[in-house]
C-alpha cells in the first residue's frame, strides 16, 4: 500500500540538551505523557466511584493479566513503524499457546514448552516477512491470509478443546519473584530493552528510516527488505514470549484464538503514539496504551457498564486517535 | 495493461473453475444436482454482493475491512428497529440499510477528508461497528419474523432463489457501471494514479466517498438478506466476511495495488471459492478446514500475479 509509506517526516526525537528537562520530556514523549495522565485520571475517577477498583487483586488483574498484550504490542509497534501491519498475531498466539500447552502436558521439559512458541513464532513470521519484503505482497493481504490459515487450522485440528492438567513448573506467569508477578517484570524489562534498542542502535534507528521514507532509506544504503524481514522475525519471537505469558496464567488453555486479540494489540500500538503512517513512535507508548485499555475494560465493569460495549469503546478510541494523528501530522499552511 | 492480458487472466480462471466443477461432479454425485447448485448460489449471495463492490474499492487502490461489521450491525438493527421500536418490518429493514450505507459513507469521509489510509480507517470502523452491534444487541437475538420476510432469503422466484436474482441484477449493473461509464473509467484512473487523476480534473474524493458508501450499502443489503436466510439476528454475523470478499476479488484478477480488475473476474473467483467450499464439505471437511484453503488461495493468487507481472515488466 503506497499510502502507508507516504510519510516523509523522519523521527525528530533527537535529544536537545539545551532545553529544560520538562520541556524535553513533553516534546519527546508527548503522547506517552498524555496516556499516563489518562491512566491516572481513570484510576482516580473510578477509584472514587468504586474503591474496590483500586484493590490489590484488581490491580494485579489489570497489570499482570494484560501484560501479554503489552508485550505483543512491542513487536507490533516495530512492524507498524517500518510501515507494515500484522493482523495475524492473535491467531498466531492462539496456535502457539495450544502447541506450548500440549507440549507441557505431554511431559516435555518446561524449557521445550517455553522455547517452542518463540522458535515457531519466528519461523511463521519468517514466512510472512519474506512474502512481504521480498515477494512484495502487501502485509495486510499476507497476514489476512495467514490469520485464516492459522485460525482455521487450529480449530479443525483441536476442535477447540481445553488443555488442562498443566504442570506446576510450566506456570511461569504465576511466579512472583520479589513479590511482583512475573508478567509485569517481563513487560517492563522487554519494553525498556526494546525502547533502548530502537533509540540507540543503528539497526533499531534504521527502522524509523525504513518506515518514514523507504526510498530515502534505500538511497542511504539501508536494505529495507532485510530490515522488514528482520522486524517480522523479531515480532514473531516477541509474540512467542507473549504466548508464554498468556498460556501460563490460567490452569487451562482453550485451544482457540482469543477473539479480537490482534485488534487490541494494533490499537495499543497506534494509541501509544506509533504513527499509522510508519516512521515514528515508541514502544513505551504502546505498553502504556495497553495498560490504559486494560484499565478501561476493567473500569467499565466497575461503573456497571455492560461489557458488550467494550469493543465499541475501543473502536471509537482507535478512530479518534487515528484522526488526531492525521490532524497532528497535517502540514501547517 | 492491454485488454488481452486482462482476458487471459479471466479465461485461465474460468478454465480453472470449469475443471474444478467437473472434478467435483465426478467426486460427489450430490454436487452437480440442480438443487445443490441453486443452494450454493443462495449461500454465495451475501459474499457476492459485498465482493462486487469490494472490486470497485480495491480498483481505487483502497480496501474495506469493515464490511463484515456493517453486515452484523445492519442485521442487529433490523431486528431492534422492528421489535423494540415497533416499526413495520419493511421500514425497519430500510432504515437499517440506510444506517449501513451511512457507515460506508463515514468510511469514505474519514479516508478522503482526513487522509487516513483505508486499511487503518476501516480497521478502526471494523471494531467500532461490530462493537455497536454487540452493545446494541447485548447478545440477544431477535426471531419470529413474519412469513413474507423469509421469501427474500429462503424463497424462490421462477425456481431460482430470490436473492440470486438480486445478485445477478447487482452484478450486471456493476459490470456496466465499471466498464462502460465515466464513473467506472474514473475509478480505474484513480487507482492507476491518484495524483494524475486529480490534476486531470476528476472528482477524486467524491468518487472515493461514493465507492465506500456503495460498499456500505452492499454490506447492509447482504445483512438483511442474511437475516431473512437464517431467520434470526446475532451480533457476530458476517465475521470474517471481508476476508472471503477480498479473496474472491484478488483471485478474480483485480490488482491489490489498484488500477485494474473486473466484476466478471470477481464473479468467477466467487464461483471457484464457493464450489471449493461446497466440494470440501461434501467430502466431509469442516468449515474451518476451508478457511485454511481460502487463506492459502489468497496468498497464492497474489504471489502468482506479482510473479507474472514481474516477468512482463
Amino acid at each position: 500500500m503506497a499510502v502507508l509509506s507516504q510519510a516523509s517526516t523522519l523521527s525528530t526525537r533527537k535529544p536537545q540538551n539545551s532545553r529544560p528537562f520538562i520541556a524535553r520530556l513533553m516534546t519527546d514523549y508527548g503522547q506517552e505523557c498524555v496516556i499516563i495522565a489518562a491512566i491516572l485520571l481513570l484510576f482516580v475517577a473510578v477509584g472514587l466511584y468504586n474503591p474496590r477498583f483500586l484493590s490489590t487483586s484488581n490491580l494485579t488483574t489489570i497489570f499482570s493479566g494484560n501484560a501479554y498484550i503489552a508485550v505483543a504490542a512491542i513487536g507490533m509497534s516495530m512492524v507498524i513503524i517500518t510501515g507494515h501491519i500484522d493482523v495475524s498475531v492473535g491467531a498466531l498466539i492462539g496456535v502457539l499457546a495450544t502447541i506450548s500447552g500440549t507440549l507441557a502436558v505431554s511431559g516435555y521439559p518446561v524449557w521445550v514448552a517455553w522455547g517452542a512458541p518463540i522458535l515457531l513464532g519466528m519461523a511463521v513470521n519468517f514466512i510472512v516477512g519474506w512474502l512481504v519484503a521480498f515477494a512484495r505482497i502487501p502485509s495486510i493481504v499476507v497476514t489476512l491470509g495467514m490469520m485464516s490459515i492459522l485460525r482455521g487450522g487450529l480449530i479443525s485440528i483441536t476442535g477447540g478443546t481445553w488443555i488442562s492438567g498443566l504442570p506446576k513448573a510450566f506456570m511461569i506467569a504465576q511466579w512472583k519473584p520479589f513479590g511482583l508477578p512475573f508478567p509485569i517484570i517481563a513487560m517492563v524489562v522487554l519494553t525498556l530493552l526494546a525502547a533502548w534498542w530502537m533509540r540507540n542502535f543503528p539497526f533499531g534507528r534504521s527502522l524509523y528510516a525504513v518506515g518514514g521514507n523507504p526510498e530515502a532509506a534505500k538511497a542511504t544504503g539501508i536494505s529495507s527488505e532485510r530490515r522488514v524481514l528482520a522486524v517480522f522475525v523479531i515480532h514473531g519471537a516477541i509474540a512467542g514470549i507473549a504466548t508464554i505469558l498468556f498460556a501460563t496464567q490460567l490452569q487451562v488453555i482453550q485451544s482457540t484464538v482469543p477473539p479480537n486479540l490482534e485488534l487490541t494489540v494494533i490499537t495499543a500500538a497506534v494509541i501509544g503514539g506509533v504513527s499509522i503512517l510508519g516512521g515514528s513512535g515508541t514502544v513505551i507508548g504502546s505498553t502504556l496504551a495497553a495498560i490504559l485499555f486494560a484499565a478501561i475494560g476493567s473500569a467499565l465493569i466497575f461503573v456497571n457498564v455492560s461489557a458488550y460495549w467494550l469493543r465499541a469503546v475501543i473502536g471509537g478510541l482507535i478512530l479518534i486517535t487515528v484522526l488526531a494523528d492525521m490532524i497532528r501530522r497535517r502540514p501547517k499552511k | 495493461m492491454s485488454l488481452r492480458t486482462l482476458l487471459r487472466h479471466e479465461t485461465i480462471l474460468a478454465l480453472v473453475a470449469v475443471v474444478l466443477l467437473v472434478a467435483l461432479a465426478f467426486q460427489s454425485a450430490q454436487f452437480f444436482t440442480g438443487a445443490n447448485l441453486l443452494n450454493q448460489g443462495r449461500l454465495m449471495t451475501e459474499v457476492g454482493l459485498v465482493a462486487i463492490i469490494m472490486t470497485f474499492v480495491i480498483i481505487t487502490g483502497g480496501i474495506d475491512l469493515s464490511v463484515g461489521s456493517i453486515l452484523g450491525l445492519t442485521a442487529i438493527l433490523t431486528g431492534v428497529f422492528w421489535q423494540n421500536l415497533g416499526l413495520p418490518l419493511m421500514a425497519a429493514a430500510g432504515l437499517a440499510i440506510a444506517v449501513g450505507t451511512f457507515c460506508g459513507f463515514v468510511n469514505g469521509f474519514v479516508i478522503t477528508r482526513f487522509g487516513v489510509p483505508p486499511l487503518i480507517a476501516t480497521l478502526a470502523t471494523l471494531a467500532l461497528y461490530r462493537g455497536l452491534a454487540e452493545g446494541i444487541s447485548q447478545a440477544r437475538s431477535v426471531r419470529g419474523y413474519p412469513d413474507w420476510f423469509y421469501v427474500l432469503g429462503q424463497g424462490n422466484i421462477l425456481g431460482v432463489p430470490t436473492q440470486l436474482w438480486i445478485l445477478i441484477a447487482f452484478a450486471i449493473l456493476a459490470s456496466v457501471l465499471l466498464a462502460a461509464t465515466r464513473i467506472g473509467r474514473s475509478i480505474y484512473a484513480i487507482g492507476a494514479n491518484e495524483v494524475a487523476a486529480f490534476f486531470s480534473g476528476l472528482p477524486v474524493n467524491r468518487t472515493k466517498i461514493a465507492v465506500y458508501t456503495a460498499s456500505g450499502f452492499a454490506a447492509a443489503l447482504a445483512g438483511v438478506i442474511f437475516v431473512s436466510r437464517v431467520s434470526t439476528t446475532r451480533s457476530d454475523m458476517g465475521t470474517g466476511l471481508e476476508l472471503d470478499a477480498i479473496t474472491a476479488v484478488v483471485l478474480g484478477g483485480t490488482s491489490i495495488y489498484g488500477g485494474r480488475g473486473s466484476v466478471i473476474g470477481t464473479l468467477i473467483g466467487l464461483v471457484v471459492i464457493q464450489s471449493l467450499k461446497n466440494g470440501l464439505s461434501l467430502a466431509g471437511i469442516k468449515a474451518e478446514g476451508t478457511a485454511v484453503l481460502i487463506g492459502l488461495m489468497l496468498i497464492g493468487a497474489i504471489l502468482m500475479t506479482t510473479a507474472f507481472n514481474k516477468r512482463r515488466a
